[in-house]
This record gives structure tokens, sequence and C-alpha cells, in this order.
């Protein structure tokens, strides 16, 4: 079941759509699951059906399309490294390295505490920082260097 | 219209159509995958690219509109350039499995990769791998590799079928057609994706690896299993039926079947098949020769006539006999001097006999139910009872029509249903009159005198005013009874109070024809005019000798516990039959006839469309066609005219060049109307599961295994549930008349109060009683 948060948050969002056109708030009302519970199971996706009257397949469809979309739980702190062009030049294969080595996982898999992920991910439009990754697709972090992310790490092992 | 041209060809098409149609309807061949003219435009597969002057690259044929002065190339060097770019790329990812597929030699993809394709790929890397899905006992998707992912089926199931099943998950590289959570399609239309599918990805389960296209001919037939009569392909190998296509017929079947009429040959060559003449002596079976079997029915049937006289003969047959069995039936039972023969084996009101005007039918042609604006559906389990019709009605409530819903069940149309009011049985006629009553109030007219009986103390409830606003502000308004309202105690009233909206709503009305034969029942007189019983009074007053065509008395009669009374205290009963079924334990004789497949014949479909078919293979075994049996036993009897040598002759006596059309006739008048005053309690609310209908369906394995065919449960609303303190799941005993089943009770709160719904057609629930009136539940 949805909870009374997420149920708020998308009765909000379907006020921005026509009554007819429920489904426009499918890439929103699972951002809000993804928020509350870390990732989007099937029964969620089967409830978002139900709520915004659309067959279960579709939600489906669009929960897989979009990659950013957590489809198994991944982590209390889903670290996402940009592998694209320019972070690769400024030496994303050693932040994920480094990452590995600390997390001992590697990309896509998460640690056996379930508090840490680890997953690649596409240009975050700000490669004037790179190389970066985001924490839990919110929080941004650039200019990565070996310590910068002992520090990261070191802040969100206290959380 | 405006002016084109294609490959130098001048052309005058219509403004608004696509390169593709505009092509196509010149006779110029494009290739194409995901284009399909059923269909809505995907235009992913990029097959069609030709060339257009002036258009700075190729351009999809299937979404480029037509334009005034477009000068398109099909088959220019840019266009075929690009065709076979595209064609290499679909063939990367695509297995070279086509020696063990099942779709070669019929595979859109390895005819145009001929002409298309290179010799050899230059493609070296690893091919994309998709895993297998199980999404069902009819549709197999165990090699998903092959899929091009031209969504088709994913279109079909949205826009025909009306429920998206299967889709298309993730992207790019990884795309895949699935279903949602390893779900089954259940569908009844789910087949139709096979044909669809223009590589092997989507194949037909039970038909895989069982022949290969081009060993199989190719024989045309019409569907037996609903009213519709869908035109067929049965394609034959080895003197068996392999496999069942559509043959496309726009005014009937458009290009579709259901998957009843698809897998339904599955049950034709099943071990419970009856192929040797069999007659009971001593207590014992024994199978006989066809003489012995013949004479004994023969001489059965004059000593009953001599002894308690001909009106102690009663035959019945079902509505998916052919007009030429049906026809010989009544002719030999009349020789007899006996009118006692229906086909109307569900029905239960018969008062409307002798006052109609005509033979009950659709009302409408097939093809124009598109075109309504307004529905106005009475007592009709649309989906499972009509399959395709239902599908047509979907797309013109899609294109702006509105459906109005009378009914006893509220089951999932899969379209848009404007206004529906869901009442007990026992409520049906005070709906539809209540209806009757708005509309007169919103047109300003008065009623009918006829029908102010039906009208007293009615109070138009909202839903009743709504559906009269809307059926009233439509100009092509279809006013249908389904076979619910057909089988309805109250059959008659509802047909005045429908011939009375629509006489008001300037609508047409008319019947969902039953089965194959409902129009063609009439026609060929297998019912009892004034003087015979009809399908109830022969059971309620039983006979001393019943004829049975391809009547399974516990599964296709209104009150089947009644039916095997009837048939245990006879002297005789004679099975015409393909199978073996419970009848061994009643009757006298069993006598095997041919399915469909085996015999020629005739279907009339509810719109009045004569359908002759020829038999596709030879009759199995010592099984006969059912009207060389009577016109054998015809003979026997020394009834006159009995002398035909094919059943064209018969047919054609049996219409003797009447004007099929010039008979159908829904007006009903005279009718003297009586209300009857309802008793408190459970009513029983009855459907007959689509794949429950007739024998042959019920013996076909995969369509046993679908989510369709589970075993019948009590379905009640929880609050009916509550009183009875019962809980989904349990174990309870349905009383209906003299008969009870124990069946499993489950929660629908989309009935109305005060109901129960219990199947009929089923081996589980035949104990019970008539398939409407007074129900009791009780724990187990």
């Amino acid at each position: 079941m949805l909870s009374d948060q997420i149920q708020t948050q998308i009765n909000r969002e379907l006020g921005k759509y026509p009554a007819n056109q429920k489904q426009s708030a499918v890439m929103a009302a699972l951002r809000f699951v993804q928020d509350e519970k870390g990732w989007i199971s099937d029964d969620d996706m089967a409830d978002i059906a139900v709520v915004l009257d659309m067959p279960q397949m579709s939600v489906y469809e669009v929960a897989t399309f979009y990659h950013m979309y957590n489809l198994k739980p991944m982590g209390k702190h889903m670290l996402t490294v940009c592998t694209n062009i320019s972070c690769m030049l400024c030496g994303s294969a050693e932040t994920v390295a480094h990452l590995s080595k600390r997390l001992g996982i590697g990309l896509g898999e998460v640690t056996a505490d379930g508090k840490y992920g680890l997953r690649e991910g596409e240009c975050m439009g700000a490669c004037v920082d790179a190389p970066m990754f985001t924490i839990n697709n919110k929080k941004l972090c650039g200019r990565l260097t070996n310590e910068k992310i002992d520090q990261i790490l070191a802040e969100l092992d206290k959380q | 219209m405006i002016n084109i041209e294609i490959d130098g060809k001048h052309l005058e098409v219509e403004n608004g159509s696509t390169v593709i149609e505009a092509a196509h309807d010149a006779g110029i061949y494009i290739p194409h995958f995901c284009y399909h003219k059923k269909l809505s435009i995907a235009a992913n597969c990029r097959m069609c690219l030709v060339q257009v002057e002036k258009a700075p690259k190729p351009l999809p044929a299937c979404a480029t509109p037509v334009a005034e002065g477009m000068k398109v190339f099909t088959a220019s060097e840019q266009a075929v350039k690009a065709q076979k770019g595209v064609m290499e790329f679909l063939l990367i990812n695509h297995p070279l499995d086509c020696p063990i597929c099942d779709q070669g030699g019929e595979c859109e993809l390895q005819d145009l990769a001929v002409g298309y394709g290179g010799s050899a790929s230059r493609y070296k890397e690893e091919k994309r791998v998709v895993l297998p899905k199980d999404i069902g006992p009819l549709v197999s998707a165990e090699e998903m590799s092959r899929c091009i992912n031209c969504t088709r089926c994913v279109r079909f199931g949205i826009e025909i079928g009306g429920q998206m099943e299967l889709g298309q998950a993730f992207r790019g590289e990884h795309a895949e057609i699935m279903s949602f959570v390893s779900g089954t399609v259940n569908s009844e239309l789910s087949g139709n994706m096979i044909d669809l599918c223009p590589v092997g990805a989507l194949t037909s389960k039970p038909f895989r690896y069982k022949a290969r296209t081009w060993e199989l001919s190719r024989r045309k037939s019409v569907s037996p299993h609903d009213s519709l009569g869908s035109n067929l392909a049965v394609q034959v190998k080895d003197n068996r039926v392999m496999r069942v296509l559509p043959i496309e017929n726009e005014a009937i079947n458009e290009c579709w079947i259901s998957d009843r009429d698809r897998y339904s040959y599955e049950g034709l060559n099943t071990s419970d098949r009856l192929t040797k003449p069999m007659l009971k002596q001593g207590g014992q079976w024994q199978e006989v020769e066809w003489q012995v079997a013949l004479e004994y029915v023969a001489n059965g049937l004059r000593q009953i006539k001599s002894g308690a006289g001909a009106e102690q003969i009663g035959a019945l047959a079902t509505g998916g006999s052919t007009l030429e069995e049906m026809y010989l039936l009544q002719k030999l039972l009349r020789g007899l001097g006996s009118h006692n023969v229906d086909f109307r084996l569900r029905q239960a009101d018969f008062s409307a006999d002798g006052k109609q005007a005509g033979v009950p039918w659709l009302g409408t042609s097939v093809a124009e139910l598109n075109k309504a604006d307004r529905f106005l559906i009475v007592g009709s389990f649309l989906r499972k009872d009509h399959p395709l019709l239902a599908a047509r009605i979907r797309s013109a409530v899609k294109h702006g029509a509105q459906a109005n819903i009378i009914h006893s069940a509220d089951d999932d149309l899969l379209m848009k249903i404007s206004n529906k009011s869901i009442v007990a049985p026992s409520a049906m006629v005070a709906s539809l009159a209540e209806i009757l009553q708005a509309l007169a109030t919103e047109k300003k007219v008065a009623v009918d005198n006829s029908v102010q009986p039906l009208l007293q103390g009615v109070a138009a409830s909202a839903t009743a005013q709504a559906i009269a606003k809307s059926l009233a502000s439509g100009e092509r308004g279809v006013i249908l009874l389904g076979n619910f309202a057909q089988q309805h105690p109250q059959a008659a009233q509802l047909q005045l109070l429908a011939q009375n909206i629509a006489a008001l709503g300037n609508a047409k009305f008319g019947f969902l024809g039953e089965a194959a034969n409902s129009v063609g029942g009439y026609l060929a007189q297998a019912v009892p005019g004034a003087s015979g019983l009809n399908a109830a009074a022969m059971l309620a007053q039983p006979r001393k000798a019943y004829l049975l065509l391809n009547v399974e008395a516990e599964l296709d009669t209104q009150n089947s516990q009644q039916a095997i009374a009837a048939m245990q205290a006879a002297d005789m009963v004679v099975c015409m039959s393909a199978y073996k079924h419970q009848g061994v334990e009643y009757a006298d004789v069993m006598l095997p006839i041919s399915p469909f497949t085996e015999t020629s014949g005739t279907f009339i479909n509810t719109e009045g469309c004569v359908q002759s078919f020829k038999g596709t293979v030879k009759p199995l075994g010592e099984t006969r066609p059912a009207w060389k049996v009577l016109r054998v036993l015809g003979n026997l009897l020394k009834v006159q005219g009995f002398e035909f040598d094919s059943s064209e002759a018969v047919r054609d006596e049996a219409l003797n060049g009447v004007d099929v059309l010039s008979k159908l006739n829904n007006s009903l008048q005279g009718l003297t109307v009586q209300t009857v005053s309802t008793t408190g309690g459970l009513q029983r609310v009855a459907d007959v599961p689509i794949y429950a209908s007739d024998a042959i369906v019920r013996h076909s394995a995969p369509l046993q295994a679908t989510q369709d065919a589970m075993a019948p449960c009590a379905l009640m609303h929880s609050d009916e549930m509550k009183k009875l303190g019962v809980k989904s799941g349990d174990l309870v005993k349905v009383n209906v008349g003299q008969g009870s089943a124990k069946i499993k009770v489950s929660a629908d709160d989309t009935l109305p109060d005060g109901v129960v719904r219990v199947a009929a057609g089923h081996a589980a629930t035949a104990g019970l009683g008539a398939m409407f009136g007074s129900v009791t539940v009780e724990r187990v």
C-alpha cells in the first residue's frame, strides 16, 4: 500500500493535469515512492496503476525505461558515479575504483549491511565539476579526489 | 481527394491517408513490419522508408501523410538503400534459427530478408539474448530473442483487445516485450497477437513443432462457437486439423478470430471422441454397426409412436448444429407426427412464440455496430459471449459512442461505460421499464398501450434518466439483448420494452444471437410451432423418447437437473454426439456424428448472413455427418421427402428460395404482459463461461487450461457473505431447485445485493436447477 504521504503528494501532482489524463503523473508518483522507500517494488507499481487509473504494464514500462528508478533496493546511500565522457577524462575510473575498494562492492551492487549502493550514471549536466557522483539522486558531489571521497563517506557513516 | 504520384503512377487519394495506404490501394507493395492497417501507427521498424521528392532523407511511408503533388519512389536507389540498411539492423540481433522456428515459411522477416537482406552478416559481436516468458497456455513467448520490437502485439492489446497485458519494458538494446510481473495474457482475443507477430517471437503454443506451413492444406470453414460466424481457414495435414486461422471478412470478423474459434480444434481429436455407434444392452454399452444402431432407433421410435403416441417423442438440438441437421431433425419429427422440436435449450420464457413477426436477429448488420453512436446493452456477458462483437462495440465507443448497460453482473467490458444499472435478475424488467418511462418523459410522447402494465408504479431513477438522455441524444442508437436477457424468465417482456425504447429513441434493437445458428434454427423450423412442446416444456413434462442432437443434457440446458431427470425417466434416449459424454448414464443409443470440421453445412449468423461450408477432414472412425444419419433414419422410418444426396440439397429445400433478410423481424405483437411478483431471498445469476459454451470447446485442453475455464465459484457480494458467515475460499453448498452443488465461495463486490453468481455449462454445477430463480447457500 502507498503511504498517506505518497498519496498526498500524488494528489497534489494530479492537480497539475486534466482530470482525464491522470497518467501524466506517473513519473512523479514513481519518484515519490522511491524517495520514501529507496526503491520501487512491483506492488508499488501495481498500486500506482490503480491510483492513476492506468494499466500496470504502462507503469512498468515507465519505471524500467528510466534508469534513475531503482527496481531493487540500492542501500541507504546510493552513490551514482557519472562515467560519461567529461567525467571519464577527468578520472571517473579512479573514482569508481576507489569507491569499490572502500565499500567492497562493484557497480550495481549493495553493501552487505545495506548501507551503501554503487551504480553508474549518465551525464549530470555539471561537467565543470567532473568527476562527480550523486547521493540518492539528490545531492551532487563534484571535483572528487580520493581524500574528498573518504571525507564524504566519513560523514555518511555518521548518519 | 488529392493527387500524388507513386513510382510514376498518378493516383487520386483521400486527403489524410498515408503513403503506405495509398500505395497498397494502388497495388504497390511497400515492405513493412510494424505497420498494420487495423492498428495505430508506430513507425518504429523503419522498414517502409521511401524516397519522397524534395524531402532531404527517406521518410517512413506508414507515418507520412499524402500531400498534393507529392512524388514518392518506393524502389529508387535511395529508398532501396535505406530499406536494406534497416534490414541489416533488424537482422543484427535476430537469431539465425529459421530451421527450428515455427514461423519459418510464413515469416514476414524471412520473406523480406530474401529481398532486402545481405547474403552474409557484417556483424561480428554477440547477439542480444532475451529470456523466454510464460504468458499462458495459448500463446508461446519462448523465443523472445526473435522479437524485432514492432509492438504490434502491444498495440493490439490496447486498441482491439481493450487491455494492455503486454508492454515493452526497458529501453534501447534492452527493450523487451513482456507482461507485468510474469502475468499471463488472459484476453479472449490473445491468439490474434500470433497472427500479428511478423516473426517467430509469439507463436501458437498448442501448434508448436507440429507442422510446417507448406505441409498444410488450407480449407475454408465457419466458426460454430458463436453467432458471429467468423470465417476460418482450417489447416489440415494427414487428415487431421492442425491449426485454425482467420480468413479476412471485413463485414463479419474483420481479420480477427477469438481464442475460442482458434483453439477449439484441439478438442477434435481427443480420446473421448465417439467413433463407433454404441448400444446399451442389458445395462452394458456395446459397440455395434451403424445398421444395427439405426434400426434399433427406428424400431424404438416406431414402438413409442404406436404405443404412447407420437407426441411422446421430443427432439432437442443445440444452436450450434447446422441448418441442414436441424431441418432434417424437425422434418423427421414432424414426419412421425410430433412437433416437439426445439434448439433454444437455455431459454426459459417462450411467451413470445407465435407473437413474433419474424425470426429474431441482431436488428442491424454487424458492420454497422462500428458506426452506432449509442448502445444500450441489456443482459449480456458481452466479452465472453461475443468476443468480436464486443471488440466492434469497443471500437465504436472509442470513436465517441456511448455504451449503457443493464445487467446483473458488472464484468469489466474493457471500454468506457457511460451509464450502468447493475440489478438483480428480478429487477431487470423494472430497470428497463424505468428507461422507457424516462425516455417517454424526455421525448414528451406517450408509450404504447401494450407496455403500460409494466410501467405502473415505476419511477425513473437517476441512472435510468441518464440512459434515456444518452439514447435520446444519439442518431444511430442500437439496443441489444444479450444471452442473459434471452435466457431470462421474462425475456419476452424485456424484448417488448426494448422494442418500445427503440421506437421512441429512433434506435434499432435486436438480439446478440446465443449460438452459431440462432437465426438458422428458426429458418430450419426447428421450433415447435403452435402444436408442439418447446425445449422447457419437453423437459418439464417428460417425454418417453428423446432425440438429442449435439446436446449434453446436463450442460446445454436451462435447467440441467430437470433435464437429467427427464432423460433418466425416458424409455429411449438417442444421443447424436461427437463425444462420449455424461449421456452414457441415461442414453440407450450413442450415434457418433461429425463436428463442424468433418461435415458440410450452413450457419446463418446473427445478422442473417448465410454461410455454407464444406467438411475439412474425413469423419473420424465411423463417425458420420448428422444430416446423413438423419436422412437414413428418415428412410428407415419411411418418412416422405428424405431423398437427399447432398447437404446442399437439404439447405436448398430448407431455405426454399426464401430471402433470408425478409424473414428477419424482431417485432413482438399482442403479448399479454403479466407482472411477476418476486419472492425474497437470493437469486441465481448464471453465465455460461466462454470455454464451456459447447462440446468441442469443452474438450479443448489448451482452452480448459486458461483462466476463463477455471472451476466455477459461487460469487457473492461480501455483505451477503457476511450474513451467511462465510469467507472467500470456503466450500459451500449451493441449492437451486431440487439440485445442489458443493463449490467454493468467493467475494465479488461488483455484484448487486441478493444474488449469487454460479456459472452453468460446467460439470461442477451440472446438478443444479434453473439458471434463474431462487438459490440458497449453506455452509458446509
